[in-house]
């Protein structure tokens, strides 16, 4: 019998099912749980007060993220409740027996950067954790999505979630990326064209020339933002890029268990002739540097372009929404993104703090200083990132010309630690969203690449990165 | 869980698009342990001053609707992060129910797992309802799960929701409870899981 052909998707979910039920509805089998501070408190607690265990401590992973401080890490973190919910962690890991990377561990990180950086994340794997940007690790191939505190429990109780199949999005980008654009440009394009809703109820397929000439770091950066198009997962097809990436990582598989790994890994592409729910071609050399503009990640425009104008939105909710937004964001409409200043620069974050996030800036600032005026801050991803970025010389880089170089965390990206904008204050940030108060209470944030706040931090306001490299 | 069957509330209109869940509940309250207490703080930066006076113009703060359980909003409700403050933070200050055209997926599905019904109505419809809402806030609106429709005076508007999150919020079930039933097919799973990719 032949079987039809199917998706990337579709054989990583049909692989991980333990029982149909008539409806449709699944009980999922969940190979990896990566777990942090904020979202898995009352997750343990369920665990406690039902008297249950957690099923598999060896497939889950602890790591604190959200509420470290980037700065000093030598004393107790200041903020009380900061501090009780990073202990609250650390109780609940040693009485479950979960792995753990504390604070004062060099392998701590961000928990999407640490996961592939171990080799925890895996092709062909379903993969959870209570946050929405686990989106990143499918750009191994992995089934990976966010999830909210009860399923946290569900899935430290049971390794299994109970979910219907989603359905199916490509999105093809044809040849290759122009120069100065990059992997954030690419995912910003694709959600300033299918909007902040447009892949709900969808995983989302990346695939083509410009896709595949990616490096791992670029795909986590695409797949990490797939939720900012409403979708909950995003997928790469695993590829040599990928087994290269993998090889040898401390929790990756070693020796015979790698080839078979590999061999295995080799049949999940995507089936000639697979159909998928809805298709979207991008053409790579349409992209430019994207910037936001307003609260929504699909607030976005090439450097070249302007702050848009509501009186051209016919739709009455949608025109509130941007003289909401211009409003927030203290723009006027027609105003050319290049004539916008900043006040600070942050890079970081699970979309982009990774090391080679973190030479590409190295690369556009070269022996260029932070303009005058401007507060720039690097957050590295991991304490592993970190220590790399500065044997190969990027800390000393960055730090010659005037950045921050901290310690790593989520930080600014959220501001739920001490790192946040004061009102007004204006950013240019790698991170992946640009909500209302999102980096501290009436901050402004506008989205790009790390080459474009690199160069945004030298020039004090956002710049067209292809200008000055 | 308390089961959830019919409701008939106020209903406060929110007539806003991609509503967010750190507009919900911004970040600084995700550092408490508990799932209670976070009413409080629900859509903070709208409805307070620095200072902490409430401001008078958003509508949880006007009279008519500070007792609302029900919440009429716009396009992809509850986008953004994963948080299930979100809706703790609604069900704690007592909304159990939020009309919109569209939600997003996590919080849609977060929704569930506190016996709170998220429910998808046209976008013409859910403008009708907003409509109402903001004319006669004193005139409450029903949202019956049992009949799947929302009824405001002569308006009534069939919904769907899907029949296994439908069964569990009529019934008040946990899901643990149920998918533990199959614990005998998990085990099994594994079993030949590990066959299969011994490198898992």
């Amino acid at each position: 019998m032949t079987l039809s052909p199917q998706t990337l998707y579709e054989k990583i979910w049909s692989s991980h099912v333990v029982k149909k039920h008539e409806d449709g509805t699944c009980v999922l089998y969940i190979d990896r749980h990566l777990v942090h501070e904020v979202t898995s408190p009352q997750a343990f607690e369920g665990l406690r007060m039902a008297g249950r265990r957690v099923r598999q401590p060896a497939a889950t992973l602890a790591v604190v993220d959200h509420n470290v401080p980037t700065s000093d890490r030598s004393q107790p973190i200041r903020e009380d409740e900061s501090r009780i919910q990073v202990e609250t962690l650390e109780a609940n890991v040693k009485e479950f027996g979960i792995e753990y990377f504390g604070m004062r561990d060099k392998r701590q990180g961000i928990v999407h950067v640490i996961g592939p950086e171990q080799g925890f994340t895996l092709p062909g794997m379903t993969i959870v954790c209570g946050d929405s940007h686990t989106s990143t690790h499918g750009a191994f191939g992995a089934l990976a999505f966010g999830i909210g505190t009860s399923e946290v429990e569900h899935v430290l109780a049971t390794q299994t979630l109970l979910l219907k199949p989603a359905k199916t999005m490509r999105i093809t980008v044809e040849g290759p990326l122009p120069t100065g654009v990059t992997a954030k440009d690419m995912i910003l394009a694709i959600i300033g064209t299918i909007g902040t809703a447009g892949g709900t109820g969808y995983v989302i397929e990346y695939a083509g020339e410009a896709v595949r000439a990616l490096s791992m770091e670029g795909r986590m950066t695409m797949c990490n933002m797939s939720i900012e198009g409403g979708a909950r997962a995003g997928l790469i097809a695993p590829d040599d890029t990928t087994f290269r990436y993998i090889k040898g990582r401390p929790m990756a598989p070693k020796g015979d268990d790698f080839e078979k790994a590999v061999a295995y890994w080799r049949t999940l592409p995507t089936d000639a002739g697979a159909s998928f729910d809805r298709e979207i071609v991008l053409k790579a050399a349409d992209i430019a540097p994207q910037v936001t503009w307003g609260t929504s990640p699909q607030d976005v425009v090439p450097i070249t372009g302007t702050v848009p104008n509501p009186a051209d939105e016919a739709d009455a909710g949608k025109r509130a929404a941007i003289e909401r937004a211009l409003d927030y964001m203290g723009l006027k409409a027609g105003t050319k993104m290049t004539d916008v200043s900043i006040d600070k620069v942050f890079i970081g974050s699970c979309t982009n703090a990774r090391i080679e996030d973190l030479r590409e800036v190295a690369k556009v600032v070269g022996k260029r200083k932070v303009a005058s005026g401007v507060y720039a801050m690097v957050v590295p991803g991991s304490g592993l990132v970190k220590a790399q970025a500065e044997e190969e010389g990027i800390a000393a880089v960055l730090k010659d010309a005037g950045f921050d170089w901290r310690e790593p965390g989520c930080s600014m990206c959220l501001g739920m630690n001490e790192d946040r904008l004061n009102p007004g204050e204006r950013c240019a940030s790698t991170s992946n969203r640009n909500f209302e108060g999102r980096q501290g209470y009436k901050g402004r944030t506008h989205l790009l690449s790390p080459a474009m706040a690199a160069a945004a931090a030298i020039t004090g306001k956002l710049t067209d990165v292809r200008e000055i490299a | 869980m308390h089961p959830f069957k019919i409701l008939t509330a106020v209903a406060a209109p929110l007539p806003m698009m991609n509503v967010d869940t750190d507009m919900i509940i911004p970040k600084q309250f995700l550092r408490t342990i508990k799932r209670t207490g976070l009413g409080k703080y629900l859509f903070s930066e709208m409805r307070y001053e620095a200072s902490g006076a409430e401001k008078p113009d958003f509508v949880l703060n006007k009279p008519a609707y500070r007792r609302a359980e029900i919440l009429i909003a716009d396009e992809n409700f509850g986008c953004g992060s994963s948080r299930e403050h979100a809706p703790w933070a609604l069900n704690d200050f007592g909304i159990r129910c939020v009309i919109a055209p569209s939600f997003a997926d996590i919080f849609h599905g977060n929704s569930f797992k506190n016996g709170m019904c998220p429910v998808k109505l046209p976008r013409e419809q859910v403008l009708q309802l907003m409509a109402r809402a903001t004319d006669y806030p004193d005139q409450p609106i029903t949202v019956d799960l049992e009949a799947q429709e929302v009824r405001a005076g002569n308006l009534v508007f069939p919904f769907t929701i899907d029949p296994f999150r439908r069964h569990c919020l009529l019934n008040g079930l946990d899901d643990i409870g149920l998918t533990l039933q199959h614990e005998g097919d998990i085990t099994a799973f594994e079993t030949k899981r590990k066959n299969e990719r011994p490198w898992l």
